[in-house]
């Protein structure tokens, strides 16, 4: 008997490309630059799999397509080749970058939930903290703004916002709440699939530890699986069930989090883990 | 019947910085029965720890076969199984002790007992009654149990380490110097723990430096040199 799971997230062949490319580009690779054409490749035929329940790692240096891969997903980049298929959208049949405007609007707002590494791009600065979660409630369809309520007050408590608070504006609050806002921002509405890109880069180590500790919880309380983009492979260790190394828009390497950790395969995922302090 | 069993393993480790093959363990071949206890044993260094990591799929297996008889998947190769089914298996059947505690932050010393517990489908009250049952035993203070364990001393976390391994009762236990840096009468308390599974019919292996720790525990005991069996 094999185990028998339908993924929750299914890429097939990523692509991000910037230049028109040229037959020469796979063979003529300089980092993830064509030196025939010029041409970027920002991610390079990128296939994962995210399983129920699980946290998928994914690490590599600045630059290496972790980015491009998570702002593809949630449709803040066009992929130019590839195919993306969600459990909870179209029987995970329909490619979701061939979904119209309105599908795409729905699937953020009710299947995926996004928290960029920079609050800014997930928070509207100069609302309230209850009305960023409002906002997102209401574009699912909701509009019983006692319930709204009720839900941005269990969303705050749940990532230890006070809900004394929660008629504040994220500009006035720290590096690690603007954060937590945004995690449960994107909580909201029960996504099956978080992604997380960068989330505790730049904040203090306490800070840090509580938005970890966050995770950790909305892991387990939620049963939601989670794609976890880091540089940092401490945060890897304590969150991923399975980890993806990626360099210059490619992947290079996965397997389970610890065996990448203590049995490194590729040149580059063995000088990351030797530099791990 | 065989619950384990181990085919012409050998591991070794590529530095690329180095451009270096090390040869860890080979050709290693053991069968472990339902319901026994296998010791091994060896200088440092020796590979021990290696067999127990490839069982566990920390180590890539580099050639030979490691048979497991699981209740869910029935005879698996344990070098190719897919990485969902390794964490199946280590969430359901499979557990290991190693000599570190990996902990999460603010984490406290129960709740990463109870944690090992809510991972597997437990209810928060069995899993409080549990892991409290399980830190007792193990005599860790109970004024330590809301205390996040990086303050602890290295026979502290590793009595947490054991608590948080055999609270799950796991059918198949891998033991890595569960014993090391712990005081005699810990120690004494350990081997009780694993006699009591034995007899409840789990299956073990374990790395000891301690000889008289596995007199009248062990059914078999492998001496593991330079990587090979002797």
């Amino acid at each position: 008997m094999t185990l028998q799971e339908t993924p929750v997230l299914r890429v097939q062949g990523l692509t991000v490309r910037y230049g028109d490319g040229c037959p020469h580009c796979q063979d003529h690779l300089e980092k993830n630059r064509c030196t025939v054409c010029g041409t970027v490749w920002a991610a390079n035929n990128l296939s994962l799999e995210v399983y129920p329940g699980e946290v998928l790692g994914i690490v590599g240096e600045s630059g290496s397509g972790k980015s491009t891969l998570m702002q593809s997903l949630y449709f803040d980049l066009e992929p130019t080749d590839g195919t993306a298929y969600l459990q909870n959208y179209g029987d995970g049949k329909r490619n979701i970058w061939e979904a119209s405007a309105a599908e795409k609007r729905h699937i953020k707002n009710t299947i995926m939930g996004m928290v960029y590494q920079n609050p800014i791009r997930g928070l509207r600065m100069d609302y309230s903290a209850a009305s960023n979660i409002a906002e997102k409630i209401i574009a699912a369809g909701s509009r019983n703004a006692g319930q709204m309520t009720e839900r941005a007050k269990e969303l705050l408590e749940a990532v230890e916002i006070l809900t004394s608070r929660m008629s504040e504006a994220p500009k006035n609050f720290s590096g690690g709440m603007q954060q937590r806002v945004q995690i449960s921002k994107a909580l909201a509405n029960n996504p099956a699939l978080l992604l997380l890109d960068e989330v505790t880069t730049g904040l203090d180590l306490s800070v840090q530890a509580k938005v970890l500790d966050l995770i950790r919880k909305i892991k387990a309380k939620y049963g939601i699986s989670i794609l976890l983009v880091s540089h940092d492979l401490a945060v890897i260790r304590m969150l991923a069930d399975r980890t993806i190394v990626m360099l210059d828009g490619k992947i290079i390497e996965s397997g389970l989090t610890d065996q990448i950790l203590e049995d490194p395969q590729h040149a580059y995922t063995q000088q990351l883990v030797h530099s791990l302090l | 019947m065989e619950i384990l069993s181990i085919q012409n393993l050998s591991k070794e480790f590529y530095l690329h910085n180095a451009d270096k093959h090390i040869h860890s363990c080979q050709d290693i071949s053991l069968d472990l029965r339902e319901g026994e206890f296998v010791g091994i044993v060896g200088l440092s260094g020796a590979g021990k720890s290696t067999i127990l990591k490839c069982i566990h799929r920390t180590y890539l297996t580099t050639r030979g076969h490691i048979y497991y008889n699981s209740v869910a998947f029935g005879r698996i190769d344990l070098t190719t199984a897919s990485e969902r089914e390794i964490l199946y298996l280590r969430k359901n059947e499979i557990g290991y002790v190693s000599q570190f505690l990996h902990v999460m932050p603010r984490t406290t010393a129960k709740e990463h007992v109870m944690n090992a517990l809510l991972e597997s489908g437990s209810g928060i009250q069995e899993a409080q009654e549990k892991a409290e049952d399980m830190l007792r035993y193990f005599r860790l203070p109970e004024n330590l149990w809301d205390i996040y364990p990086n303050t602890f001393s290295g026979g502290e976390r590793l009595r947490l380490n054991l608590a948080h391994t055999m609270v799950k009762q796991p059918r198949f236990m891998l033991l890595d110097e569960p014993t090391a840096s712990l005081d005699n009468k810990t120690k004494v308390l350990v081997k009780d723990m694993l006699i009591r599974l034995k007899k409840k019919g789990k299956s073990m292996i374990g790395i000891f430096h301690d000889l008289e720790f596995m007199d009248g525990l062990c059914d078999k005991v492998f001496n593991i040199s330079e990587g090979t069996l002797v």
